[in-house]
C-alpha cells in the first residue's frame, strides 16, 4: 500500500534474455532459447527476494542479467534510478561495487592460486587503489572475522578449506565493498545440512547489520521460506507468481506453486501427505508451449490456456503492502 | 523375532581405504538388519560413510578399499564372495541405483541393449522375451511410449526419465532388496516427488525392501520405516522413523533435525546451526567423532569411543551422555511440527 515511500533500489521491467541456438545436427536451424521471457520485479532496500524454480527455469540467467553480466535482449534494468541496460563493461565498473554475486560451487568460484587474503582483497584493490597494503589487510581481516573465518588464516589457499568455509570466503569477497545488493546463486545447495544452516544464518545476520538487499536464487523451497521476505516463482523464464513469503506459502494461488510446495518432503513422519504430483517434465525452453507455458503439466488447463498467455494479475495487497501477483487464467476457478 | 523375515543382516562391517596418507576408515563397526518389505533410511552428511557401506556390500569398492565383517543376505554372507558368485546375487536379488542417472547409464548403448543384457545374462531369456519384459518394466516405472523409447539412447531422456530407466533396470530381475543411493538428489522437486511416489508404489507392489541413502531427512520421513544416522563413519543412532523424528536421543541427530530449514514450522528465528565442520575421516578426533561439535561433551567423550546403547528393542544410540541429553532435551526436537 505504501509503495510510494520506499523506493526500489532495483527495478526490472519486462526483462528478456534470449540465446540463439542451432537445432539439429545436419540441417541446422537457428532457433531462440528464451531463458528469461518478460520478467518484471522490484527489489527494495534491506529485502530478500527469492527466485525459485526448477532447473532450466531461467533463474540463474535472470540473476546474471540483473547484474548485466549477461546482456538482455529486451526490457530494462534500473539501478537506483539509473537505466543500466546495455551498459558497457567500463560503464558498469563503478556500479559493481554496489552489486555483488555469490556462486553455487564454493570452491570453483575461488582462484586456487590466490591466497584467500588476496581473493577477498581483490574487489577492494580494484575499486580503491588508493588504499595502502596495510589498510587492505586490515579490512580483509575485519571482514574475515565478520563472516566467521579466523583472520590468521589469511595466507592460506582455498583448497585448505571445507565447502562451508569456502562459501564464507566467497561471502567475504562479496561483502568487502559493502555492496547494496548481492545476488546469491544457490549459495547453499552444495553444502551439507549442518553447514547450510550456518551460512543461511550468516546471510541473515549480514543483511541485518548492513541493510543489504539479497536476490536469493534457489530451488529449495524450505530454505527460501527461511531466508526471504518475498518470493518469485519462475517457470520456463516466466513469472508464475510473486508474493510475500507467508502469503505464497500459506495460500499459493498458481497451480505450479501449489504443486511445487506440496512436492517438498517434510521431515515429519506424521505429515506424510498426499502430494500434488505433476506429470511429465519441464518442456524445452527452445520450443515452449503456446499460451501459458505451464499448461502441459497443469491439472486445470483448457483451450484458453493454450491460446493466450496469461498476464500477471494482482490478487490484492498483503501484509507488507506489496502485491500478490499471479499469472494464471484459472485463478478464479481455483479459488472455489 | 522371526529370523526368516530378516533379509539383510550386517555384522561388524568395517571398510577401509589405503591412501598415500595412510589407512582411512570409511565405515566402522556397522551393525544393522533389515526385514523383508521394510525400508531403511540411511542419513548422514558427505563423508559419513553411508554410501561406502553399500558399495562394500555390492562389491563395488574402489581398488584400494577392503572390508571386514559379515553381510548375510538371504542366508548367505555376500562380503568377500568371488565375483562370479557375487554376480549371481547383485543385479538379481540385490540391486542398486545411483545418484547421477546420466553417468550410471552407458551413453553409447541404447536403453534396450542395457536392459535386455541384464535379463539375458541373469535369467537366460532370449532377446525377444527380454525386450518384452524390458518394455513392461519401462511401462511400470511410468515411461510414456515405452515401446518406442526403449530403442533410444540415454541422452534422449530427461533427468527424471533417466532415473526411471535406472530404476527399471534395477528392478528387471525383481530384486528382494533395492539400494537407492541419493536417487533424487540430482532431480528437481516435482520430479523427486514423482520418483519417490514410484518407489513407494513399487515397494508395495513387488514387496521388496528398500535402503534409501540420503542426506535429506524429509525424504526419509516420507519414505522409510526405519532410519540409521551416520556420522564420521559410524552409526550414531537407529530407530523407527516415528520415534527418531519425535524423540531423537543423539546430540547429532537432534542438531540435524533442528538445523534443517523446514517448509512448515517457524521461519522468523535463526536456524539452529551445529557449530564447526564435519570431521575429516583421515584425522578423526579422539574418542567420539562428534565430540568437538557437541555441547554435552565431557572428558570421557574426548577419550573413549562410545558403544551402542539399546534404548529399547528397536532403538540404539552411541553416546556417553545419553542421560544428560535426554534430560535436557525431552521433546523439543521438532517443536516446529508439534
Amino acid at each position: 500500500m505504501n509503495t510510494v515511500e520506499k523506493a526500489p533500489i532495483l527495478t526490472v521491467d519486462n526483462l528478456k534474455v534470449h540465446f540463439p541456438v542451432d537445432v539439429g545436427t545436419i540441417f541446422t536451424r537457428k532457433k531462440t532459447l528464451k531463458a528469461v521471457d518478460g520478467v518484471s520485479f522490484q527489489l527494495y532496500e534491506g529485502e530478500t527476494l527469492a527466485v525459485v524454480g526448477e532447473s532450466g527455469c531461467g533463474k540463474s540467467t535472470l540473476g546474471r542479467a540483473v547484474l548485466q553480466l549477461l546482456h538482455n535482449t529486451d526490457g530494462q534494468v534500473v539501478w537506483m534510478g539509473q537505466n543500466i541496460t546495455g551498459n558497457s563493461v567500463k560503464e558498469m565498473r563503478p556500479l559493481r561495487k554496489d552489486m555483488q554475486i555469490i556462486f553455487q560451487d564454493p570452491l570453483a568460484s575461488l582462484d586456487p592460486r590466490m591466497t584467500i587474503g588476496e581473493i577477498i582483497a581483490e574487489p577492494l584493490v580494484t575499486h580503491h587503489p588508493e588504499l595502502s597494503k596495510d589498510a587492505v589487510k586490515d579490512r580483509v581481516r575485519e571482514m574475515m572475522d565478520i563472516v566467521g573465518l579466523l583472520p590468521r588464516m589469511i595466507n592460506r589457499y582455498p583448497h585448505e578449506f571445507s565447502g562451508g568455509q569456502c562459501q564464507r570466503i566467497g561471502i567475504a569477497r562479496a561483502m568487502i565493498l559493502q555492496p547494496k545488493v548481492i545476488v546469491c546463486d544457490e549459495p547453499v545447495s552444495a553444502l551439507d545440512v549442518s553447514i547450510q544452516a550456518q551460512i543461511i544464518n550468516l546471510l541473515g545476520e549480514l543483511q541485518k547489520k548492513f541493510g543489504l538487499s539479497l536476490l536469493f536464487i534457489s530451488h529449495d523451497l524450505s530454505i527460501v521460506r527461511h531466508i526471504s521476505h518475498r518470493v518469485m516463482v519462475l517457470y520456463l523464464g516466466n513469472v508464475m507468481e510473486i508474493a510475500d513469503k507467508d502469503d505464497l506459502y500459506n495460500s499459493p494461488q498458481h497451480p505450479y506453486t501449489q504443486a511445487l510446495i506440496s512436492a517438498v518432503p517434510v521431515p515429519d513422519p506424521e505429515a506424510r501427505k498426499k502430494r500434488v504430483v505433476l506429470k511429465g517434465d519441464l518442456p524445452s525452453p527452445i520450443n515452449p508451449p503456446s499460451g501459458c507455458v505451464f499448461r502441459t503439466r497443469c491439472l486445470y488447463a483448457d483451450e484458453q490456456c493454450a491460446q493466450t498467455k496469461p498476464e500477471l494479475i494482482n490478487m490484492g495487497h498483503s501484509t507488507s503492502g506489496e502485491n500478490h501477483q499471479v499469472s494464471c487464467h484459472k485463478v478464479s476457478v481455483l479459488d472455489q | 523375532m522371526n529370523e526368516n523375515n530378516i533379509i539383510l543382516e550386517v555384522k561388524n562391517l568395517n571398510t577401509r581405504f589405503d591412501t598415500p596418507d595412510g589407512e582411512v576408515s570409511a565405515a566402522s563397526e556397522i551393525n544393522f538388519s533389515l526385514k523383508k518389505g521394510e525400508s531403511l533410511g540411511v542419513v548422514g552428511e558427505s563423508g559419513s560413510g553411508k554410501t561406502q557401506i553399500f558399495m562394500a556390500l555390492m562389491g563395488l569398492l574402489a581398488k584400494n578399499g577392503k572390508t571386514t565383517g559379515e553381510a548375510i543376505f538371504k542366508g548367505q554372507n555376500i562380503l568377500g564372495l568371488p565375483v562370479a558368485q557375487l554376480n549371481k546375487v547383485r543385479g538379481v536379488s540385490l540391486s542398486m541405483i545411483f545418484q547421477d542417472p546420466m553417468t550410471s547409464l552407458n551413453p553409447y548403448l541404447k536403453v534396450s541393449r542395457q536392459m535386455t543384457e541384464v535379463l539375458i545374462e541373469h535369467q537366460g531369456m532370449n532377446k525377444k522375451a527380454a525386450l518384452e519384459k524390458s518394455i513392461d518394466m519401462l511401462e511400470l516405472v511410468g515411461i510414456p511410449e515405452a515401446r518406442k523409447r526403449v530403442h533410444m539412447y540415454p541422452h534422449e531422456f530427461s533427468g527424471g526419465m533417466r532415473q526411471r530407466v535406472m530404476i527399471a533396470i534395477a528392478l528387471l530381475c525383481e530384486p528382494d532388496l533395492l539400494i537407492a543411493d541419493e536417487p533424487t538428489t540430482a532431480l528437481d522437486v516435482t520430479i523427486q516427488a514423482q520418483i519417490l511416489d514410484l518407489l513407494q508404489d513399487l515397494k508395495e507392489k513387488l514387496g521388496m525392501s528398500i535402503v534409501m541413502i540420503t542426506h535429506d531427512l524429509g525424504v526419509i520421513a516420507n519414505m522409510c520405516d526405519h532410519v540409521m544416522v551416520m556420522y564420521g563413519g559410524r552409526v550414531v543412532e537407529t530407530g523407527s522413523v516415528s520415534s527418531l523424528f519425535t524423540d531423537a536421543r543423539h546430540p547429532y541427530t537432534q542438531g540435524l533435525l533442528k538445523s534443517m530449514p523446514r517448509i512448515d514450522g517457524n521461519h522468523n528465528e535463526d536456524l539452529y546451526a551445529i557449530p564447526g565442520q564435519p570431521p575429516n575421516l583421515q584425522a578423526l578426533p579422539k574418542g567420539c567423532a562428534f565430540q568437538p561439535r557437541c555441547q554435552y561433551a565431557t572428558e570421557r567423550c574426548h577419550q573413549e569411543q562410545p558403544t551402542t546403547t539399546y534404548i529399547d528393542e528397536n532403538r540404539t544410540a552411541s553416546c556417553h551422555q545419553l542421560s544428560a541429553v535426554t534430560a535436557s532435551h525431552p521433546m523439543n526436537v521438532v517443536e516446529g511440527a508439534l
